[in-house]
């Protein structure tokens, strides 16, 4: 425990000693704050016609349904965007500067670097999170909105993170190449974002493989603010089988090496 | 402390290490010696557990690097040829960083941080980003981490790389100072610096050993013999037989022979020093002894002896060899 601890320090260390940590929770903040103003302005709008109108039903709109979840569902987009610039560097700048042979030679498992890695780029990720709850703030501030379905959406988007952290490792592990890195991992989110999509047009069995294969529909009922475990079982397991191939991934280099 | 049986690594098609076995006993440095593409760097990086063997066992400390790689690593501390450090942190924090993963307490990493530094003499850079840091201080600092957790075996790929010569003769004095302490194997394409530094050397050619023994030993064993060389007043006399009557001499070669004064080299059979009877036999009879040494063969010599490829038959100049016989007048005894 130790050792992962120290390793992820270490990772965070690198993050801030370069422009990434700061451009990836910019962008991150940016383009948050965008979509944030851009849902926030319809909600506005909804709620304003809902009023007027009524249409015979409640005068008002759900806060969580209507503004937060679609956030969440947005922030789903900006983490593959922003994520491989956390990973794309992880293990090929160890292996390109030769620091890998000091982790490798040293007293520490395999799997204590890839838990350390896997820990400092969810710490990274969870400073990004960090910044939308100013945002999350307000609407406490000016609405009512149940905090109960916020917090399941942040554990739902912790989760997601950590599948494609798992992901981006296991990518970075295969190249010394930071850019080859980054665009490979893009590529393979992107894959992981459209496979809904590829189920639309498949056969019943396979939509229903692919469905459940997704990544994002297990996000839907986290948006919802329903705590599935049976989610929360898909998403570890993607977690646990992304790092232990990103482990197989180091131990074939050491053959190869 | 190291122990190497029948270690072999195939890397596809190409063998790099080829079923090379050696031992190096407690408080002993060694040098690994040998060509570019020799092995020298696979066996190291096998022996920190870095890279698997295809074939063997490492023993290091006591422990198997395949079966128990982790206390293994433990008691080893490892300068690769290319110093693995992180260009964002101090030297300090690197050090510190290093200490944590190596296990050492929080009580005695300020302390241990604090005396590697200063045994290899960074602690005035202590807060410089090791991204900054010149080719020699990287070295040094990479030195710092191998020794800086007090490992019972010491790995060094050519540790003083890029070094200028005082750092050169510093690295040298800290690694003969590390001895005894601890058990050193160092890799160097500097041959004075393995005869310097090293009480044993082990020579690798093509993944395959070539020669392992104490430098004073592999110069004598691969002479084969003695020779000495002569410088005699002889006036007009011939020294040649006279120095061949000597007991122990084989043949006496006379090289050149000027106004009275003649150059020899007089081969002996190998593990007698007949130096006194040399100089006794010319002062017998008269002459003056203008010369008198012992001609060893230098690292250099054995090291190409040993690595580089004789040559092919069809191409030797029988003519060359035929010029060097007649010019070099030998007599055999």
């Amino acid at each position: 425990m130790r050792n992962i601890f120290a390793i992820a320090q270490k990772e965070l260390k690198a993050y801030f000693a370069s422009p990434i940590a700061y451009v990836v929770i910019g962008l991150f903040a940016l383009l948050f704050g965008y979509f944030y103003s851009a849902i926030l302005s319809f909600f506005l709008r909804q709620s304003l016609q809902v009023g007027q109108f009524g249409f015979g039903g409640p005068t008002t709109i759900n806060v969580n349904q209507h503004l937060i979840r679609p956030l969440m569902l947005q922030t789903n987009f900006l983490i593959l965007i922003v994520m491989p610039m956390v990973t794309m560097r992880s293990y090929s700048e160890e292996k390109r500067s030769g620091t890998i042979e000091l982790l490798l030679t040293s007293p520490v498992s395999d799997w204590h670097i890839i838990l350390g890695k896997f820990a400092g780029a969810m710490a990274l990720y969870g400073m990004m999170l960090a910044t939308t709850l100013l945002h999350i703030g307000f609407l406490f501030i000016y609405g009512e909105p149940e905090w109960m379905p916020v917090a399941i959406s942040y554990v739902g988007l912790l989760l997601l993170g950590g599948c494609f952290v798992s992901v981006g490792l296991l990518i970075s592990s295969m190249t010394r190449n930071q850019a080859v890195s980054g665009i490979a991992t893009t590529l393979v989110f992107l894959l992981l974002w459209v496979t809904p999509w590829m189920a639309d047009s498949a056969g019943p069995v396979t939509r229903e493989v692919l469905v459940y294969l997704s990544i994002i529909e297990h996000f839907e009922d986290f948006s919802r603010g329903v705590l599935d475990t049976k989610h929360v079982v898909y998403y570890l397991s993607f977690i646990t089988f992304g790092l232990f191939l990103t482990a197989k991934s180091v131990e074939s280099e050491r053959w190869r090496s | 402390m190291i122990e190497v049986q029948h270690l072999t690594k195939v890397y596809g098609a190409v063998t790099a290490v080829d079923n090379i076995s050696f031992r190096v006993e407690p408080g002993e440095i060694l040098g690994l010696l040998g060509p570019n593409g020799a092995g020298k760097t696979t066996t190291m990086r096998v022996l920190t557990g870095y890279i698997p063997a295809t074939e063997g066992k490492a023993i290091v400390a006591g422990f198997d690097v395949f079966e128990q790689p982790i206390e293994a690593k433990r008691r080893t501390g490892y300068l690769p040829e290319t110093p693995p450090l992180y260009p964002e942190m101090t030297v300090r924090e690197y050090l510190t960083f290093v200490a944590r993963i190596n296990g050492v307490s929080s009580n005695d990493r300020q302390r241990l941080v604090g005396s590697s530094m200063e045994r290899t003499r960074v602690d005035h850079i202590a807060d410089r980003h090791c991204g900054k840091l010149s080719k020699g201080y990287r070295q040094r600092v990479g030195l710092a981490q191998a020794i800086m957790h007090n490992p019972d075996v010491l790995i060094l790929d050519e540790p003083t790389a890029g070094l200028d010569p005082k750092q050169i003769i510093e690295t040298r004095e800290l690694i003969k100072g590390l001895a005894g302490d601890h058990t050193i194997i160092l890799s160097t394409h500097i041959l004075p610096e393995v005869s310097q530094t090293c009480q044993r050397i082990v020579i690798i050619n093509r993944g395959v050993v070539v020669a392992e023994d104490k430098p004073d030993n592999l110069t004598a064993r691969l002479r084969g013999a003695e020779t000495v060389s002569l410088q005699i007043d002889a006036g007009s006399a011939d020294p040649a037989s006279a120095l061949l009557a000597v007991d122990g001499v084989t043949s006496v070669t006379v090289n050149s022979q000027d106004s009275g004064v003649v150059s020899a080299e007089v081969e002996t059979v190998q593990g007698r020093d007949l130096r006194r009877d040399l100089a006794r036999t010319v002062v017998t009879n008269g002459w003056g002894l203008l010369e008198l040494k012992s001609m060893r063969m230098s690292l250099e010599e054995i090291f190409l002896d040993l690595t580089t490829e004789e040559i092919e038959p069809e191409h030797e100049n029988p003519d060359w060899k035929n010029t060097d016989q007649a010019e070099s007048g030998t007599t055999n005894a």
